[in-house]
């Protein structure tokens, strides 16, 4: 399933060629590097899910992601005893995440969840210890986890977006920690400046200079010219080995007659793309389809014409080099099929208030819509346009209207190239500017170009750019049946992994459904408890010793549990790209520790009620034994989701899964 | 009880001149040349429309808010006696004289007028000075941007006017609070809180962010009460149901009763039906129901029907075949059964007439009794004109090829048999032995052989090329991915069929249906489909010339230009009073430096300004600088059009915001007699710099007068404005 995408990304990075995804690199990094170590050389396609690996040794990615998969029960271990100071509580969290189907599943094959949740678990473990530390400050040990905790927001904000919730997460633990040593009169301002500049040196300058640090690598390691070079801007391609812009000598000035490509100046803008299939009936006139297109390729040559001369003159070789001013009246011809760039008073086929750009005329000859005035942004009549470096708008010269790439992909008949239109409205935006890339002229000298050259913010920007314009891109289709985040807490709906048909070894990424409908009943068990701990305590009610000790828990241990389970699912709600089942399993770890807290204290308290110490002791073990056996019979019937399926789909009652499709709208 | 006779029975009334004076001049400054100029301006051609089919009773889809506004401006269309005979086509056009111009305007002009003592009011119960109070109401008095936006038929100035109301009633409220609860007075303010959010939140869904905000609030204010100890249980117990009857189920009650006399006023169909289910429509007086009334409802074997798809996107369409069929060879290469086409057509059509059969018997007539097909049961669906029956195989699609094609089966006797069995899915069924109803079950079709589901393709473009006639595609989707809407069906034509013969059959399916049975929705399954269908109906992104995005809204970079004379230059533009808003833009940020300070100095024990000082800045802070914050930061997370008057109600509290910041300067941080006086004369001069603005800016606020092209050039104080110069 998705090991195709990262373990490929994998081979590109020791193949070192450039590709572009819309996660940041680390996760990707560390799959190539033990790929590397482990003797994976690369070449295994990962063409579709289902395909054998044969004789590719991919093992030790594998072991990779599942040995990072198996710390996250330490880890949790660690923190819920952290924070509740019980035992039992954590032996219950471990207990949960070791028999949850759905995180084994995860972290057995290569993907970047198990990475990321490692650093995230590790950066939540590292926060809490560096709080139970905060008695003694500036010692070793809180030196220590200090500025591991930032080494593992790097790690998180490295390996995926998500990460940045787990960032928010420990900045808000901050600024309350800060908040009570403010209120701290004992303390000078001395020391609270002190305070003040540890944090901000181990929890911002520390992860920036990792996560910068990553992406330094990432653009060392891959500097051959690879499938993702189109997404970028010309500067950031000239970098790149075997990129015809790397190096690249072209004639500096246009000049009426070269063969050229012209690239949108939006962030992962495509190129300005002709091909003979036509606009479908009912889209605009029928008329020979404009797009744009990431990838190079023959259709996107056009050549500049004059629009008022014959083609037969500018073909001679003798006649004198005329160089293209600013503010001139230009056709363009596409160079394969001979059609003039154009555009009248149709409605553009996705963005219904521009106006649709065509392909129109034979060799050569069209009519007075295809005149296009040239103009550089910034610049005064009469001066000649630079290759690479003019930032070029054209101007329909009947309509007056700006060609421009909308950004919106077009549907099957376009082949899902991006959309280009004629925007009647004048702002200047990135997506009405073009630049001129490649550049042909047999009678011009070739100057070279290294002048280009990026620096590392701004490459380290752009970067981001493409990675911000990628997420967001990745909007659901029409009529597509995605995962809504309400489904997730309910366990649903999961993921198929593998296999579909009876005879498969099928695989199938979903919850154990005991374990999580006991998260989701403890989520609100958890608010009704707090709720009443808190107007309690507001009341005025005075508490035993213990039942204060247990509030506290609650309230401070939980609340920041519950507060990560929120910043790791709420987000999504307002999220427009696609969605998939596993972007819960963050929120899901919290949840699971949340209800180790949770049904400890709550067992104490029940427990606590009772007066002769021996039977409350019965009452708590019993209590504890029957949640871990519940648990692990479930894990007994539900484990093959994990390990492997085989035989008839469970709606056949034959098959071995029979009876435990509770839900319809479980697949396996 | 005769008690007058002992006493004088004495009124003593005791006006607040402030008041009445700023509500006669708001009155003036909204309503002044109210029905000038008698052309559509701007969005009236968008509320107009819903106007008018008020007034003729039809009803009506609009996705941009809940019924509560419009009706609003339909009742001043009411009391003007308009009888909705006009076309809103175009900004601009001039109204014909039955359009009662004024009294359409006039309600919106009033809500906007009234802003201005509420302004004052609010300012007073947040215990400033009134000196203060009349600086926040000369303000929203002399904003440009407000007066425009109050002197034509839009929504913004009366959910203006509920927010405010809202807020002042709260505080009106909790002021009380302290020495009278359950008083008369005190019961009014609570429940006039709740009455304004629920208004303001029907008006338009922004309401929704104030209403969020003033709940907050007082869900903090009450947990101070619950640290109060003079409290009892008993009494904070009753404190919070009140509460909660007040603020939450109250509003909840107004909101469902606007949906209610939307409802009732709108009984006749009209354009936007299809969007709605069948059922839905056939509670609608003409189109739908003229056709349905009448028609038996259970679905018998030997019924005609016809089978509408739940979905209706991209549009509503009927399962259709004709004698056509479908290409050996695709454009791409790709085979084809060569058997009937089966496809979903948009229009009613004698077409799409299909026959439930039982698969046991020959017979396509209902028998008597009429056997009904129930939840699970096994049929066939014969198409009533060509006689064959509806089929899927194991064969590509035309344009989905992941799926299965849908035929009617054609005998080629070749080795393809027919498999045409189909379970009937009853899928809002109650029982699992619910009979399938018409119009009101919707029912899945699954295909026995192949377990694929009945489904019309539904995305955009699924339409079939010229051998298809354009129509859509129908298919098998094998990989049943839960519930989605289009592959639900629900029957809406119905018929017993009575006909043995072929001939006499296509004579009764051409014939229209009758008998006789009625059928009425409930109106809370009418309030919640309606209710969806707002909340999820999306009309495609539109881009608009002045449309802007949150970031330029702070600094007005942007306009809108609301309506131009078609011979003279006079104009009008939405254009704040540039004063105004930078100044509620420095205040805002003045009080957020200020509050940290203080707060970081009051952590350390440090006490800068008087407790009580403390407190009306932090309440002044909550409501002014909240008000702004919840009326603002969510618009960028929106992806709709937004427009510059978006803005306002986040405007209006910022503005609120000015003079307490004045206030608290010169009370607490000019220390000195000599600082206070320079401090007075500095805010008297800001202040006619405002008055010299909204002169300035006069003419375009007002339409009137017109001004000369170099007069309108020096208008243009940024360059992003655009105001319209004609070519002479």
């Amino acid at each position: 399933w998705d090991e195709t995408h990262f373990g490929k990304m994998g081979s590109y990075y020791i193949n070192r060629t450039f590709f572009f995804d819309v996660h940041p690199p680390l996760g990707k990094m560390l799959i190539g590097l033990t790929g590397y170590l482990s003797g994976y050389d690369g070449t295994f396609p990962f063409q579709k899910p289902g395909d054998r690996y044969e004789q590719h040794n991919y093992i030790g990615m594998r072991a990779f992601c599942a040995f990072l998969g198996s710390c996250l029960v330490p880890f949790a271990y660690l923190t819920v005893l952290e924070l509740s100071k019980s035992l039992p509580a954590a032996l219950l969290t471990a207990f949960i995440l070791i028999f949850d189907t759905g995180c084994i599943t995860l972290s057995q094959y290569i993907l970047l969840d198990p990475i990321l949740m490692f650093f995230l678990m590790g950066a939540v473990l590292s926060m809490v210890k560096c709080n139970s530390c905060a008695d003694r400050p500036f010692s070793a040990s809180w030196w220590f986890w200090l500025s591991l905790t930032g080494v593992n927001l790097a790690g998180a904000m490295g390996v995926k977006f998500v990460g940045l919730f787990v960032v928010l997460l420990v900045g808000l633990n901050t600024i309350y920690d800060l908040w009570d040593l403010l209120g701290n009169l004992s303390l000078s301002l001395v020391v609270f400046g002190k305070h003040l500049l540890a944090r901000v040196l181990c929890l911002i300058l520390l992860p920036l200079a990792l996560y910068t640090a990553t992406f330094a690598v990432h653009f060392a390691v891959l500097n051959k010219s690879g499938p993702g070079d189109g997404f970028f801007s010309s500067a950031f391609q000239s970098q790149l080995i075997g990129n015809n812009l790397h190096n690249v000598s072209v004639p500096e000035h246009l000049a009426y007659g070269s063969v050229v490509t012209m690239k949108n100046l939006r962030m992962a803008g495509g190129y300005l793309h002709s091909h003979w299939h036509l606009y479908p009936e009912g889209v605009g006139a029928r008329q020979q389809q404009v797009t744009a297109y990431l990838h190079k390729d023959l259709n996107n040559l056009w050549i500049i014409k004059k629009h008022d001369s014959v083609t037969a003159d500018l073909s001679d070789p003798s006649s004198p080099v005329e160089f293209v001013r600013h503010g001139d009246i230009i056709r363009l011809e596409h160079k394969e099929t001979s059609r003039n760039l154009h555009s009248h008073q149709h409605e553009a086929p996705l963005t219904r208030k521009h106006f649709q750009v065509t392909g129109y005329g034979i060799n050569g000859t069209g009519d007075s819509n295809d005149f296009w005035r040239i103009e550089v942004v910034g610049r005064k009549a009469g001066n000649l346009i630079k290759v690479l470096r003019s930032q070029v708008r054209l101007t329909h010269v009947a309509t007056g209207c700006i060609l421009g790439s909308s950004g919106k992909t077009l549907p099957k008949w376009g082949w899902e190239q991006v959309e280009v239109t004629c925007t009647p409205y004048l702002k200047e935006t990135p997506n009405s500017l073009w630049n001129f890339e490649d550049h042909i002229n047999p009678k011009l000298p070739n100057i070279s170009l290294d002048v280009l050259k990026p620096s590392f913010a701004e490459v380290l920007l752009e970067s981001h750019m493409v990675m911000i314009r990628g997420n967001s891109g990745l909007k659901p289709k029409d009529n597509e049946v995605t995962s809504k985040p309400w489904h997730w807490p309910i366990n649903y709906q999961g993921l198929r992994f593998c296999g579909v048909n009876e005879t498969d070894y099928r695989v199938y990424l979903l919850g154990n459904p005991v374990i999580w409908w006991l998260n989701l009943v403890t989520i609100g068990l958890y608010l009704l408890i707090a709720a009443c701990t808190a107007v309690t305590l507001k009341r005025g009610v005075q508490l035993t010793p213990e039942l204060k000790e247990l509030s506290r828990v609650m309230l401070r241990g939980g609340g920041q549990i519950t507060l990560g389970w929120l910043l790791h699912y709420l987000p999504f709600f307002m999220m427009g790209r696609v969605l998939y089942f596993h972007h819960y399993f963050p929120a899901m770890l919290f949840s699971s520790m949340l209800t180790g807290i949770t049904w400890d204290t709550l067992l104490k308290f029940c427990a606590g009620l009772l007066s002769p110490s021996t039977t409350a002791r019965k009452v708590y073990g019993g209590g504890f034994l029957a949640l871990v056996l519940l648990i692990v019979y479930s894990f007994y019937l539900f484990h093959p989701l994990s390990y492997g399926m085989k035989g008839p789909m469970a709606s056949d009652p034959s098959s071995p899964m029979a009876g435990l499709r509770w839900m319809d709208s479980w697949e396996f | 009880m005769l008690g007058f006779l002992k006493k004088p029975f004495v009124v003593t009334a005791e006006i607040n001149m402030n008041l009445v004076a700023l509500t006669v001049m708001g009155l003036i400054s909204r309503l002044w040349g109210l029905s000038c100029p008698r052309a559509v301006v701007f969005d009236e051609v968008y509320y107009g429309q819903f106007v008018s089919l008020y007034m003729k009773r039809i009803f009506f889809v609009d996705d941009s808010g809940p019924p509560l506004g419009h009706m609003l401006l339909a009742l001043g269309g009411y009391l003007g006696g308009f009888d909705g005979n006009f076309l809103w086509n175009r900004i601009g056009a001039e109204y014909s004289m039955n359009v009662p111009v004024w009294s359409l305007r006039l309600l919106p002009a009033l809500a906007g007028a009234l802003c201005v003592p509420l302004a004052y009011q609010i300012l007073v119960e947040l215990q400033f000075s009134h000196c203060a109070a009349l600086g926040a109401a000369l303000l929203i008095l002399l904003e440009n941007s407000l007066i425009t936006q109050s002197r034509f038929m839009l929504l913004e100035s009366i959910l203006i006017f509920f927010i405010l109301l809202a807020v002042l009633s709260y505080l009106k409220f909790y002021n009380l609070q302290r020495h009278s609860s359950f008083s008369g007075t005190w019961w009014f303010w609570l429940l006039l809180t709740g009455v304004a959010c629920s208004c303001a939140v029907g008006v338009k869904y922004m309401g929704l962010f104030t209403y969020m905000l003033l709940l907050a609030i007082a869900g903090l204010h009450f947990w101070h009460m619950i640290g109060d100890q003079s409290f009892s249980n008993v009494s904070l117990m009753c404190h919070f149901l009140v509460r909660v009857l007040a603020l939450i189920i109250i509003p909840m009650a107004m909101y469902l009763s606007f949906f209610y006399v939307h409802l009732t006023l709108l009984y006749r169909s009209g354009p936007h039906d299809q969007i709605m289910t069948s059922a839905f429509q056939a509670s609608l007086e003409g189109g739908l129901a003229r056709i349905t009334q009448g028609q038996p409802l259970e679905v018998a074997y030997g019924s005609q029907i016809t089978l509408r798809n739940v979905l209706g996107k991209p549009m509503q369409c009927w399962l259709h075949s004709h004698a056509n069929t479908y290409p050996i060879r695709y454009e791409n290469g790709r085979g084809s059964s060569h058997q009937q086409q089966v496809t979903c057509y948009p229009f009613k059509d004698v077409n799409n007439w299909w026959i439930v059969k039982d698969p046991g018997m020959q017979q396509l007539v209902v028998s008597n009794p009429p056997r009904p097909v129930r939840h699970g049961h096994i049929v066939q669906l014969v198409h009533g004109i060509t006689t064959r029956y509806l089929n899927t195989h194991d064969v590509a699609a035309p344009l989905s090829p992941h799926s299965q094609e849908v035929s009617c089966y054609i005998d080629y006797n070749i080795s393809m048999p027919a498999q045409n069995l189909w379970r009937v899915e009853i899928v809002n069924r109650e029982s699992d032995t619910d009979v399938w109803k018409t119009i009101l079950s919707e029912v899945r079709f699954v295909h026995v052989n192949t377990s694929a589901v009945l489904k019309a393709s539904g995305f955009i473009g699924a339409s079939l090329p010229e051998w298809g006639y354009r129509q859509l595609e129908v298919v098998g989707e094998k990989l049943s991915k839960g519930y989605h809407q289009s592959m639900l069906w629900n029957v809406e034509e119905h018929r017993y069929g009575k006909s043995q013969e072929q001939k006499e059959r296509e004579v009764e399916l051409h014939s229209p249906t009758q008998m006789d049975i009625s059928k009425n929705l409930s109106f809370m399954a009418k309030f919640t489909e309606l209710q969806w269908k707002i909340l999820t109906l999306k009309n495609e992104d539109t881009e608009h010339k002045y449309s802007s995005s949150a970031l330029d809204w702070i600094t007005m970079d942007t306009n809108i230009a609301y309506w131009l004379h078609p011979t003279s230059s006079a104009q009008i533009h939405l254009l704040g009073n540039v004063v105004t808003w930078a100044s509620a833009n420095v205040a805002a940020l003045v009080y957020m430096c200020l509050s940290l300070w203080y707060l970081i100095r009051r952590r350390r024990k440090i006490y800068d300004i008087p407790e009580d000082a403390w407190q009306l800045w932090v309440s002044a802070g909550g409501f002014c600088v909240g008000g702004w914050a919840v009326n603002y930061l969510p618009f960028f997370l929106m992806e709709k059009t937004l427009f510059l008057y978006h803005y306002l109600p986040a405007l209006t509290f910022q503005i609120l915001l000015i003079p307490i910041i004045l206030q608290h300067l010169s009370d607490h941080l000019c220390r000195s007699l000599l600082l206070k006086s320079m401090f007075s004369a500095s805010v008297v001069a800001w202040f006619s710099s405002v008055y010299f603005v909204y002169c300035t800016f006069r003419p375009v606020t007002y339409g009137q007068p017109s001004l000369s092209a170099t007069e309108l050039k020096d208008l243009r104080w940024k360059d992003s404005w655009n105001i319209l110069i004609r070519k002479q």
